[in-house]
């Protein structure tokens, strides 16, 4: 935490960022909406680490989720549906000073954008990715998202959906590269802020799938997970996520998970009877594309005229 | 493209027919001022590299240059099949050289199933020398035997000079395997008979095998092979023909239109190359590929053509330097991500290499079929500065414009090139690149408080970007309608206000251009209005009909978007104005299409809404480069009308 040593007056850096320092405009969401949460346990992560808002970057797609640059007074990017992560991954590639954060729907991410999706946890470049999955297409009115339970009813399918819903975790594990899944839920906000402090701490691509509340199109989607604590399983590890006591007195469904066990993990992504929360697998050593990205970041002016001139006289005659 | 020989065989290679110099015979060498050759075979026999092995010797000896690729369209199609000739023309003279030239004068065949495929394409005329090889004439398969004979007597009867030579049994002689061999033997055949400096060749070999590091017995092998050829040529054809040089103090270069697109990207500062495989394009990313990172750059092969403008965008935001490099189907699959970058007015270098369209199209083939949709091809009103270099030079030099403009008026920039310039490898001067050209996009230092991230001047639309990083600059770029602030803004009037904004930096930089400069008669009976790589073939058709005292001129459009100011002015000092393109339009004398139906070409479509000049257009659509020929014909023709 900043300031707290007695000489601060001397090395302290002269700006202190409270949490209104990375508050934008006032968020537009629906009451009730998870995405509020989940906007202010950013605004609060930004805060506990001081990053410098100039040097945070906020990138997301289109759908509801995909507001979340204009809330906050970082640089944004809110860009085109389902490509947020081909534009975060650029603004990474050759920008390691900066902190790269992409906020995404389960239709921006799961459907249109997927390929990105794939491709971008095995480039593995240093981001933090929220999912931010309402099992829905909210900004559009209520279609089938590819996490929509079995038998939703929407404006697509009003007799209920046909397919199984596509799960997200599964997914991220089941690509080469993978190296940070974790989920969480909107409703338990030292969980969430806890989860995304320890993304935001992870060398790689981290994704955190965040189960969030629709209260307008999926009315009720979370109530029993919400009211039962026993529907979540806390996931317990002295390498995974650190929680507060207070949270494991309430969590009592706890699992003790190594979140270097990738096999594990996948069997816990498939549990159907609670939703395991926490740290579902994590390699710090995994490739990162971004430092191939950065290769000769620092060339110098010179250097480049030399390189420049070597290669034309490649091709003189 | 395969390498050439690698085996090597054991005999004594000196016991080679042909490598006594005794028996070289002497000839008069005639001087020539330019020569159209040929080589063509089987794909994977090599012949690509060794024309551009001859080409280059022929550059370095002073020679002005042209090469054209004749692509298969399948990577390894069946051997002597006609649709599987594989190949390249050169073209080189004393002059400097800016086409492809009509038919050839010298054709070395492999076989002469693959000549029918130039046949077809009105390579070759009546007294075109044939250098074809003899194997086939002998061949095990009584069917080749017959389809040899048969050919051998329809080109007797199509007026070919045609020479039996034993290309492959004399490789045979050097390596195991003729088929990595022969085309090195061909070269130094080629240089027998064309006076090249055998030297220079070796070089050229060294630098080659070198480049693909291979060691000293490959290139020994070479030698060999070159020096076979040589010597067999010198004692059995009776051809010695010469090419003066230009003396020329200037240092020139030779590469092919994508080697010059990547070394503008060096040139140009850019940092991030963000592409996806993509005929005829990739080849400019592996020019770059090997030393990007040196000139402090590097490559992004992207997951797909969507995410490699995504990247780039990305990247250009965060304050670098980015070009996405593509071909038709690449830049549809952008479409909505240039849309971005217009709306968002983010500065983005985006080349098209075009190629046959639409849908797959010909893939490995020139057409100019990308002009509107690079103006017009996304949704909305999207102000595009779209700019086509005609030449080798202008793909080198038109990167850093690109780069330069993308910045100055904070917008996407399409630079169109096409597979003819893609490929063929030509001359130019030496370009000395400057330490200006590598200058950052954007001053870093804190954003001055109260300026917002998009501060339009009301006249011009330009305005300064604030970039990750900078203090106070603090801003979300948005693809939504946007004020000045890039707050989200949904009044008509601002939405009306931030379209005019757009729309008026291509006003603002069409002020600082000048009116083009006319080809030959600055007025007269005959403008002809082309763009990109027909420029040479276009002047050379001129140059024949002014010969004959036709006043005609022509004029080649480099910026197409904004258009260059006082065409109308230009074109009403002409009879009659058309345009030549490699793209479609109606045949006005197809009796189906009338006034009220015809399509025109891309370029003609838009200087006559532009100009309101009634501008006439041709246009081909044939795969392949126009020749001055198919030029000329057209512009008789159109000018035979007028009488």
């Amino acid at each position: 935490m900043y300031g707290l040593k007695t000489d601060w007056l001397e090395e302290a850096s002269p700006r202190y960022y409270s949490v209104q320092d990375y508050e934008g405009a006032p968020a537009r969401w629906c009451p009730g909406c998870g995405d509020h949460a989940v906007l202010t346990a950013v605004q609060r992560l930004c805060r506990d680490e001081q990053l410098a808002p100039e040097k945070t970057v906020m990138v997301s797609g289109i759908g509801c989720a995909s507001r979340f640059p204009h809330y906050m007074k970082t640089y944004g990017f809110h860009g085109l549906h389902g490509r947020a992560l081909p534009v975060a991954c650029g603004i990474r590639s050759r920008r390691p000073d900066l902190h790269v954060f992409v906020a995404t729907g389960d239709g921006d991410c799961c459907s249109i954008g997927a390929g990105h999706w794939i491709h971008a946890i095995r480039y593995n470049m240093k981001m933090v990715v929220m999912l931010l999955d309402n099992n829905v297409y909210g900004l559009t009115k209520n279609q089938t998202s590819p996490t929509s339970a079995k038998g939703s009813c929407t404006n697509t399918h009003p007799t209920g959906s046909f397919l199984r819903p596509l799960n997200p975790i599964q997914t991220t594990l089941g690509v080469t590269n993978a190296s940070f899944v974790a989920q969480t839920v909107d409703w338990n906000p030292p969980h969430l802020l806890a989860t995304l402090q320890a993304a935001h701490a992870h060398p790689g691509f981290a994704f955190v799938r965040i189960m969030q509340r629709c209260p307008h199109f999926q009315p009720g989607l979370f109530d029993s997970a919400q009211n039962d604590p026993n529907e979540l399983l806390l996931l317990t590890h002295t390498d995974g996520i650190e929680v507060e006591d207070s949270i494991k007195r309430v969590l009592k469904n706890q699992h003790e998970h190594d979140p270097s066990n990738l096999d594990g993990a996948r069997e816990l992504a498939d549990r159907e009877d609670a939703i395991p929360i926490g740290l579902l697998y994590q390699n710090g050593n995994a490739d990162r594309y971004d430092q191939f990205t950065a290769l000769g970041i620092a060339t110098s002016r010179d250097e480049k005229m030399t390189a420049i001139r070597a290669e034309l006289g490649r091709y003189r005659i | 493209m395969s390498q050439s020989a690698t085996a090597e065989k054991d005999s004594n290679p000196s016991s080679s027919a042909g490598q006594s110099p005794g028996k070289e015979r002497e000839l008069p060498i005639r001087r020539v001022s330019e020569q159209i050759i040929e080589i063509v075979s089987d794909s994977g026999e090599g012949a690509q590299t060794a024309g551009t092995l001859f080409g280059t010797v022929c550059a370095k000896m002073g020679n002005g240059l042209w090469t054209v690729e004749i692509i298969p369209a399948e990577i390894e199609p069946p051997a002597r099949s006609r649709a599987g000739a594989s190949g390249i023309r050169i073209r080189f003279g004393s002059e400097p050289v800016g086409n492809m030239g009509d038919q050839a004068d010298l054709v070395v065949a492999f076989n002469e199933q693959v000549l029918y495929s130039r046949i077809d394409t009105d390579a070759l005329r009546r007294g075109t020398i044939l250098l074809l090889d003899d194997r086939w004439a002998s061949s095990e398969d009584p069917s080749t035997r017959e389809a040899f004979e048969k050919a051998l007597a329809d080109f007797h009867v199509r007026g070919y000079d045609v020479r039996e030579i034993p290309i492959h049994a004399e490789t045979a002689k050097v390596v195991d395997n003729p088929r990595r061999g022969k085309n090195v033997w061909v070269v130094g055949m080629l240089c027998a008979i064309y006076n090249r400096d055998v030297a220079l060749a070796k070089e050229e070999i060294r630098q080659l095998f070198e480049r693909k590091r291979k060691g000293e017995k490959v290139i020994e092998t070479n030698y060999r092979l070159l020096e076979a050829g040589h010597a067999w040529a010198m004692e059995h054809l009776d051809m010695r023909l010469d090419i003066r040089s230009q003396a020329s103090d200037e240092p020139r270069v030779v590469m092919s239109g994508n080697a010059a697109i990547a070394l503008g990207t060096m040139a140009a500062g850019i940092e991030v190359c963000s592409m996806y495989p993509i005929t005829p394009a990739t080849s400019a990313s592996h020019f770059l590929a090997a030393d990007f990172h040196k000139a402090g750059g590097v490559i992004h092969q992207a997951e797909d053509e969507i995410a490699a403008a995504g990247f780039a965008i990305g990247a250009s935001y965060a304050g670098k330097t980015a070009v996405t490099i593509t071909s038709g189907p690449g830049m549809a699959l952008k479409t909505e991500l240039l849309g971005l970058a217009v709306m968002a007015e983010v500065p983005l270098v985006v080349v098209d290499v075009q190629r046959g369209g639409p849908s797959t199209g010909l893939p490995t083939k020139v057409e100019q079929g990308d002009l509107l949709s690079s103006l017009f091809g996304q949704p909305g009103d999207t102000p595009n500065i779209v700019i086509a270099p005609s030449d080798h030079q202008e793909c080198f030099e038109f990167v850093i414009t690109a780069r330069k403009l993308a910045e100055s008026f904070r917008m996407p920039v399409f630079v169109l090139s096409d597979a003819n310039l893609a490929t063929a490898q030509a001359c130019f001067e030496c370009p000395e690149p400057s330490e200006d050209w590598l200058s950052p996009p954007v001053d870093q230092s804190e954003w001055q408080e109260g300026i917002p991230p998009f501060d339009w001047d009301a006249e011009t639309g330009l305005s300064q970007r604030p970039i990750p990083g900078q203090p106070g600059g603090q801003f979300v770029l948005t693809g939504l309608a946007h004020d000045e602030e890039s707050h989200i803004a949904y009044e008509s009037a601002i939405n009306q206000y931030a379209m005019r904004m757009r729309s008026h930096k291509l006003a603002a930089l069409q002020k600082t251009l000048k009116p083009p400069a006319v080809y030959g008669d600055e007025e007269g009976d005959l403008l002809v209005v082309g763009w990109g790589s027909t420029r040479g073939a276009i002047e050379e058709a001129i140059d024949r009909i002014r010969a004959d005292g036709i006043r005609a001129g022509a004029l080649c459009l480099r910026f197409i978007s904004p258009m260059e100011p006082g065409l109308s002015a230009i074109f009403a000092r002409y009879r009659k104005v058309m345009t030549i393109e490699i793209n479609y339009s109606d045949d006005p004398s197809d009796s189906l299409i009338n006034d009220d139906s015809r399509r025109y070409s891309q370029l003609a479509m838009l200087l006559r809404a532009g100009t309101l000049t009634d501008v006439d257009c041709w246009s081909r659509v044939p795969g392949q480069p126009l020749s001055p020929q198919m030029i000329e014909e057209a512009l008789r023709g159109r000018l035979e009308a007028l009488k």
